[in-house]
């Protein structure tokens, strides 16, 4: 993934607590090969009315253009389906600002490039109401943790360790192999003192009962 | 030293640990199912192997048809990836048929691939469920997985200690379904949000592995990406004999190393709670968080007596659930049941649902789907299955079926479930599906009246399992 540090865009509300992983992407979509792209599945039984229809006074379906999503507490809470984090990031959001975040939908939208903002839930409260169901120009500073959102300032927190991984949009897989030594030694201890650990052997021969 | 759990778990498999703080740490237990695509996707993009095939394991569960062959043609193609990804990496595969198929989170402990002490990983939020066995099991996302598939490792940084201490014996009828709701209803759906959760207490102590494992299971819905139970007697005795459990040569040494992990006395815990065990009734939700619970006597909440932000919340999901400020719980009729899912699903919550049905017609239709083909085998061997055959419920194959509703066994927009599934959320079940989550007991009690009903008259006069 490609590496930012500051982000010009359009923040849009969307005025919900627990947006559950469910909702940003209903299961029956997650059979999709990703090269289709996710963006259209994104909240889609929100954005849609059962006819499928958009729904003209939905958030996204007001402002398509946003990238900057706003929303209320426990953003992402549910399933660890990283396609929850595919739909947001096909559908062209970079951010979401929200007062707390799902512990897995966090990691996985790091993992993305997806920046999980988190702030006060005055900010948010104030974001709302000051964005009134329009959209409003943002920014975002990865690097200061800080930025505005409709005119009004916007200080987040955010893991250290996350915010290198999205400033140098860092792949893991291609670091941890660096620590290939200290993996393989850490391995062939573990054999040695837990050795029921790796279970292929006697299971193979039909288990033990 | 005044070590908790967590802490005996972490530092066992710490490789290295950053400055940011976040550790690489082994993983023992990988499992895979259909949605790994994208992380297989991953690794086949970098042209890297699957680095541990004798520490992953792949099962069909997401998709699995519970009913012949898969329903649409993107469902078999679902599964038919999982299987040459497997095939191709050299993954041992619980494929459809296998007797040691069923749902990741019911089969993985069944074979005895979950054990104290180990790390498990799996791309599902409720690999938590394997954390009753005093193990560090957390869900992962697809780039984690094709990390993991990769390395055998993990990037974590180490969570918060939380503990849930539940004291005294839960009154009959009441199970660890009505802990886990109560304490997420208490808490909040983000309550252990950052937290590892250790559940303690006598109540806890009391549960077998069936029900520690409902517990760990819906930590997930109470923010918690860890849940875990101290092994004990309870979980040696679980996993003595299991397929891939340690055998005679190194039984006792494991057990030795295992004795090791629980929480010193003195160990400090970031965030403590208590419940009293005697004091949880069964319990039900009413709206579209698992935070939105009352137990069964109570009445739906009256947006208008609650703050606003609440309230709101409370309006919208009333509207989509269907139901009235006031109403009693109990007088909300339902239009069909499921008793299936990784929550509860195991051999003990059909025994609990199957006591109430004995005997009984159920007024509504309904699937009851096992949680494993073990578990199918062993409920007909006990002839549960006739007991819901002959109220008139659906015996079908394993799988997460109606729970996540991917492989075609769904609810229809504006019917009313009352599941033993894990989430209410909106379309969970199916778009515009009207989910009541409750224990297999409460499930079956609602089967038989047709409403949401107190399962405790109904157990009167008849044996039940705790």
């Amino acid at each position: 993934m490609t590496g930012w540090s500051r982000h010009t865009g359009v923040a849009i509300a969307l005025d919900r607590e627990n947006v559950d992983t469910d909702q940003l992407i209903p299961a029956r979509f997650m059979s999709t090969p990703r090269a289709q792209g996710y963006g259209s599945f994104l909240l889609h039984d929100m954005r849609t009315e059962a006819d499928g229809t958009p729904n003209p006074y939905f958030p996204l379906n007001v402002a398509p253009q946003a990238s900057i999503l706003i929303s209320r507490r426990n953003f992402g809470s549910g399933s660890s389906r990283e396609a929850a984090v595919y739909a947001l990031v096909d559908a062209g959001f970079r951010i979401v600002i929200a007062p707390s975040f799902g512990d897995i939908f966090a990691s996985n939208a790091v993992n993305n490039g997806l920046l999980p903002a988190k702030v006060t839930e005055d900010a948010v409260e104030g974001y709302i109401r000051h964005l009134a169901g329009r959209a409003g120009p943002a920014q975002v500073d990865l690097v200061a943790g800080s930025g505005h959102v409709a005119g009004r300032p916007l200080q987040f927190e955010l893991d250290a360790g996350w915010r290198q991984k999205l400033i140098n949009g860092w792949d893991d897989t291609d670091l941890t192999r660096q620590h290939a030594d200290a993996i393989a030694a850490f391995r062939a201890a573990r054999a040695a003192s837990q050795p029921w650990s790796f279970p292929a052997a006697h299971a193979a021969a039909g288990g033990n009962t | 030293m005044s070590a908790t759990l967590l802490d005996n778990l972490w530092s066992d498999h710490v490789i290295t640990t950053r400055d940011d703080g976040a550790s690489l740490l082994w993983v023992d237990r990988h499992l895979v199912h259909e949605g790994s695509h994208h992380a297989f996707g991953k690794i086949a993009a970098k042209g890297l192997p699957v680095v541990e095939p004798g520490l992953t394991f792949g099962v069909v569960d997401h998709y699995a048809p519970t009913r012949g062959a898969p329903a649409t043609a993107d469902i078999a193609r679902m599964i038919d990836t999982l299987r040459s990804n497997c095939a191709q990496h050299g993954v041992t595969l619980f494929d459809q048929g296998d007797p040691r198929q069923g749902i990741v989170h019911v089969a993985g402990p069944e074979q005895g691939l979950t054990l104290p002490g180990l790390l498990i990983n799996c791309g599902d939020s409720h690999t938590s469920t394997h954390g009753a066995f005093g193990a560090l099991a957390f869900g992962i996302g697809a780039t984690e997985v094709a990390h993991v598939l990769a390395t055998q490792t993990v990037w974590q940084k180490k969570p918060k200690a939380m503990r849930i201490t539940i004291t005294g014996a839960l009154g009959p009828g009441v199970g660890a379904k009505d802990i886990a709701l109560a304490w997420i209803a208490r808490l909040g759906a983000d309550g252990a949000r950052g937290h590892a959760v250790e559940y303690a207490g006598a109540a806890v102590r009391g549960l077998s592995m069936e029900g520690r494992m409902t517990l760990c299971n819906m930590s997930i819905e109470g923010g918690g990406r860890f849940g875990m139970v101290a092994p004990d007697t309870t979980t040696f005795d679980y996993l003595k004999g299991r397929p891939w459990a340690p055998g005679e040569d190194n039984w006792d040494a494991a057990v030795a190393r295992w004795h090791k992990l629980p929480s010193a006395p003195d160990a400090r815990f970031d965030k403590e709670v208590t419940l009293d065990a005697s004091e949880i009734a069964p319990v039900v939700t009413w709206g579209t968080s698992p935070e939105e619970a009352l137990p069964v006597t109570e009445t739906v909440p009256d947006p208008t007596r609650l703050p606003m932000n609440k309230a709101t919340r409370a309006r919208a999901a009333l509207d989509y659930m269907g139901l009235n400020a006031g109403q009693r719980l109990q007088d909300i009729t339902i239009d069909q049941v499921f008793i299936g899912s990784c929550t509860n699903a195991r051999i003990e919550d059909l025994r609990a649902a199957a006591a109430v049905l004995q005997g009984r017609q159920a007024q509504v239709p309904g699937l009851v789907s096992p949680g494993s083909a073990g578990v199918k085998a062993q409920a007909e061997a006990e002839g549960l299955d006739q007991i819901f055959t002959a109220a008139g419920l659906e015996w079908v194959g394993a799988g997460c079926s109606m729970c996540v509703a991917m492989n075609g066994d769904s609810v229809a927009a504006g019917k009313r479930c009352a599941s033993t599934t894990n989430r209410n959320f909106r379309g969970r079940q199916g778009r515009g599906a009207r989910t009541h989550l409750m224990s297999p007991a409460m499930v079956a009690a609602a089967a038989v009246t047709g409403r949401l009903t107190d399962v405790r008259p109904l157990l009167q006069g008849r044996e039940v399992q705790a």
